[in-house]
């Protein structure tokens, strides 16, 4: 091993210098936050109805088996969003003049779920269909929830995609073409698979949106962690379980957040 | 026996006349280079040859049936047409073998267990046997071209066009694509070129035509073009393009 | 100017002391505002407990019971100041902005640790609300046939606990934000039945359901966990002491039993499931 260069020792003392004043300058917020917010004159209340640990204690298992509705739905909403996204993707993509009614649908369905609160969209749907008069078990708030955050979903998701497949360049269409594949070939052996992968950091970011959504689902009935949160907290007159289920929240969305990012951060390296 | 043929093509986008009446006769095995300053419509007229552009007037014959009529399927003729592009175009999200294969396959009907053996034959013979299995990002510029000159000609075409296939090339890894074409020339391929190598083009061309503003300005013999340019655009052209090879 | 002011004091002074005088000394210096009153209801407030969503007419069990308290306290009617707020705002923690909050709050041991409730003002059954095709498909005012019923809720009641408490059903109930929602649950086939207090029950049987019936009651009177109101009140609230006085004065006086005989007639008549 060679003895440092000179800009080595410059940029180690540098960096020295730069975590030091970032650990005092973390701790001096972090000391001020500890003591000075129980300062506040309404701390203790606030501790009582949202940091209350016998409530906590009591409630986390109830909140963690809950959650286990949550990733339920999400489990089986998820690949269906993808499928139904993909189609209204390629749908948006059509250029035969037949097919132009699928394309102006598929151009409606984006803008229209685009553009409505997710809760409104479960509301109507999910009391709305069933009110027509299914039997049993077709009126289920589980389906037609899930068939709300699913045309929710892939609206944002078809979006995502198209822009992916626009964002290839139009020389490999070109290349493509000039082989003598199809258009169908072309999209789905030449543009698609690199559209996907370009987009699966956004697509990761929806996802992890959705699954903070499915506790909408709870408004029309079913009782998943949000809901059983809040039987909780008005049992006891106490905010704590909320507390409980954005701990259990974060705990699955942060990890995903991050390897988004860092899947963008890659894909943004490998495209320049 | 004339192989294609252009009467009196016109393109335009928007009001910009790109092609303003080209007539020209592509033999079987001949090597045709189009020269002319950028925006002398070289990469239209080649795009147009490939059905890529639609023309806006005239023919395009293959084998004397009209290719150019609006409405045509493009893809049984395209596939008789190979085409290499200066940004080499390579589908990055497939190995060097899988870019080959992909049309023969879904085109062709052809298995990949038929396709091997002549696709190994292709790489062996343009020296890329030890790089079937990479990724186009795992190959330098010169390796991605000759990638796709063998991807073009796994779908055995009758006619190849080139469009300025060595531009975006550094200048050391020129000269192994060039080798690709004299090796293709040798089995008598017929081929269009637009160039700018213009040494390239008086060795081994049949015909130089010169294009200016959409039009074939002058054709011939390199030996006539070069020596003896009959047109004044012609020789301002030559002049400079010589002049700025020298310097560089 | 000197004069003016001082003698404008003293008149100030003066109308203090007539306030004062006016009412009971109990809560004097215990409200929000001086002099007056502020009480909390729902948003909206429902029928029965409150008639046409308008506190301010004093019709409706709760807005009845809310002036008769008011008078027994020594706040005259127009010192009696309505604010809404959901059942969130009212467990908030931090000042509120309400001395007494009524939306047919039940007391509950836990709840308590957290907030003030006064003696209770109403202690009410609880009904089965359903719909008339769930009763001609053979549901019967049975704890057996109750189980196998597809039950829903109000979240925010008691009514969840209760559920499993008294009846235990075989299949999970969902449970809804409010009463609304329930119903468009019910209307749209997806619960068989719902608990709630008795009078909420009869009001979205006969107001708000097309076919709503109700199956049957658990009696208030029942010896285990009856369901019963308290107006809440901040945790530690000086006010709870003459609130349950004035309760106190209402229910002996028989006034109490008049507001509910007045409001909350129809209660009777249902049949009792065993």
């Amino acid at each position: 091993m060679s003895a440092p260069t000179r800009r080595q020792i410059f940029e180690t003392r540098q960096r020295r210098r730069a975590n030091g004043i970032a650990a005092a300058s973390t701790c001096a917020v972090l000391v001020s936050v500890v003591l000075l917010v129980p300062l506040a004159p309404g701390w203790e209340a606030v501790q009582r109805s949202f940091f209350n640990a016998e409530v906590f204690a009591n409630t986390f298992p109830g909140l963690l088996n809950a959650f286990l509705l949550d990733v339920a739905i999400f489990a089986w909403c998820a690949p269906l969003i993808a499928a139904l996204g993909l189609l209204v993707a390629l749908a948006r993509d059509l250029r035969t003049p037949a097919l132009y009614p699928v394309r102006l649908l598929a151009i409606a369905y984006t803008d229209v779920f685009r553009g409505l609160p997710v809760i409104l969209v479960i509301y109507l749907i999910g009391f709305g269909i069933p009110g027509l008069g299914l039997p049993r078990p077709w009126n289920s708030p589980y389906i037609w929830g899930s068939l709300a955050l699913i045309l929710v979903y892939a609206a944002y998701v078809a979006e995502v995609i198209r822009s992916g497949i626009e964002s290839i360049h139009q020389s490999q269409r070109a290349a493509a073409l000039s082989l003598g594949l199809s258009g169908a070939d072309t999209m789905r052996f030449v543009i698609l698979p690199q559209a996907l992968r370009r987009v699966v950091p956004a697509n990761m970011n929806l996802f992890v949106a959705l699954q903070k959504d499915v506790a909408l689902l709870s408004f029309i009935g079913p009782v998943e962690i949000f809901r059983q949160a809040g039987v909780y907290k008005s049992l006891m007159a106490n905010f704590t379980p909320y507390v409980g289920a954005a701990i259990i929240f974060l705990a699955i969305t942060i990890p995903a957040t991050r390897y988004a990012d860092y899947l963008m951060n890659i894909t943004r390296r490998t495209q320049s | 026996m004339p192989t294609l043929s252009l009467h009196d093509v016109r393109k335009s986008f928007g009001g910009n006349r790109v092609l303003d009446g080209i007539d020209l006769t592509v033999r079987t095995g001949e090597m045709i280079c189009l020269i002319g300053a950028s925006g002398s419509g070289k990469s239209t007229l080649l795009r147009c040859m490939n059905l890529l552009e639609p023309i806006d007037d005239g023919r395009i014959l293959l084998d004397g049936a009209d290719i150019s009529e609006p409405g045509l399927d493009p893809q049984p003729i395209r596939a008789r047409i190979g085409m290499v592009f200066q940004s080499y175009n390579l589908f990055p999200h497939m190995s060097a073998l899988d870019n080959v294969m992909l049309a023969p396959r879904r085109v062709r009907g052809l298995t990949r267990e038929a396709l091997r053996g002549p696709c190994a034959a292709l790489f062996e013979r343009f020296g890329l046997s030890d790089r079937m299995a990479h990724y186009p990002d795992q190959l330098s510029g010169g390796q991605q071209q000759r990638v796709a000159i063998i991807r073009a000609l796994a779908m055995e075409p009758e006619i190849m066009l080139f469009d300025e296939i060595t531009s975006a090339l550094d200048p050391e890894l020129v000269g192994e694509v060039l080798d690709v074409l004299r090796d293709l020339r040798g089995t008598g391929m017929t081929m269009v070129l637009a160039t700018h190598e213009m040494g390239f083009a008086r060795d081994l061309a049949d015909r130089i035509c010169f294009l200016d503003q959409g039009r074939i300005c002058e054709e011939g013999p390199p030996s006539e073009i070069f020596s003896r340019p009959r047109e004044a655009r012609t020789r301002a052209f030559l002049s400079r393009v010589l002049q700025g090879g020298m310097a560089g | 100017m000197t004069l003016r002011a001082t003698s404008a004091f003293c008149l100030a002074l003066c109308g203090l002391g007539v306030a004062a005088q006016a009412q009971d000394s109990c809560a004097s210096g215990k409200t929000l505002t001086e002099d007056t009153l502020t009480i909390a209801t729902g948003n909206p407030a429902y029928y029965p407990w409150v008639m046409n969503d308008a506190p301010e007419s004093g019709e409706g069990f709760e807005a009845a019971v809310a002036y008769a308290l008011a008078a027994e306290m020594g706040f005259s009617a127009e010192q009696v100041r309505w604010v809404r707020t959901s059942f969130d705002q009212s467990i908030q923690p931090g000042a509120k902005d309400f001395d007494i909050n009524l939306q047919q709050f039940s007391i509950t041991e836990e709840r308590e640790k957290m907030v003030d409730f006064s003696i209770p003002y109403y202690s009410s059954a609880m009904a089965v609300l359903t719909t008339q095709r769930v009763i001609d498909e053979g549901a019967t005012a049975t704890i057996d046939s109750l189980k196998g019923l597809l039950w829903g809720a109000d979240a925010n009641t008691t009514a969840v606990p209760m559920l499993t408490g008294l009846i235990d059903p075989a299949r999970a109930p969902l449970l809804y934000g409010d009463n609304t929602d329930v119903t468009a649950a019910m209307q749209a086939g997806q619960i068989d039945a719902a608990l709630f207090d008795l009078p909420t029950a009869l009001y979205l049987s006969a107001v708000v359901l097309n076919d709503g019936a109700i199956l049957g009651q658990f009696p208030a009177d029942r010896s285990d966990n009856p369901d019963q109101f308290g107006m809440l009140m901040e945790e530690g609230s000086a006010l709870k002491e003459c609130v349950d006085a004035a309760l106190t004065r209402l229910t002996e006086s028989g006034q109490l039993a008049e507001i509910e005989a007045e409001w909350l007639s129809q209660t009777t008549g249902v049949p009792v499931i065993e």
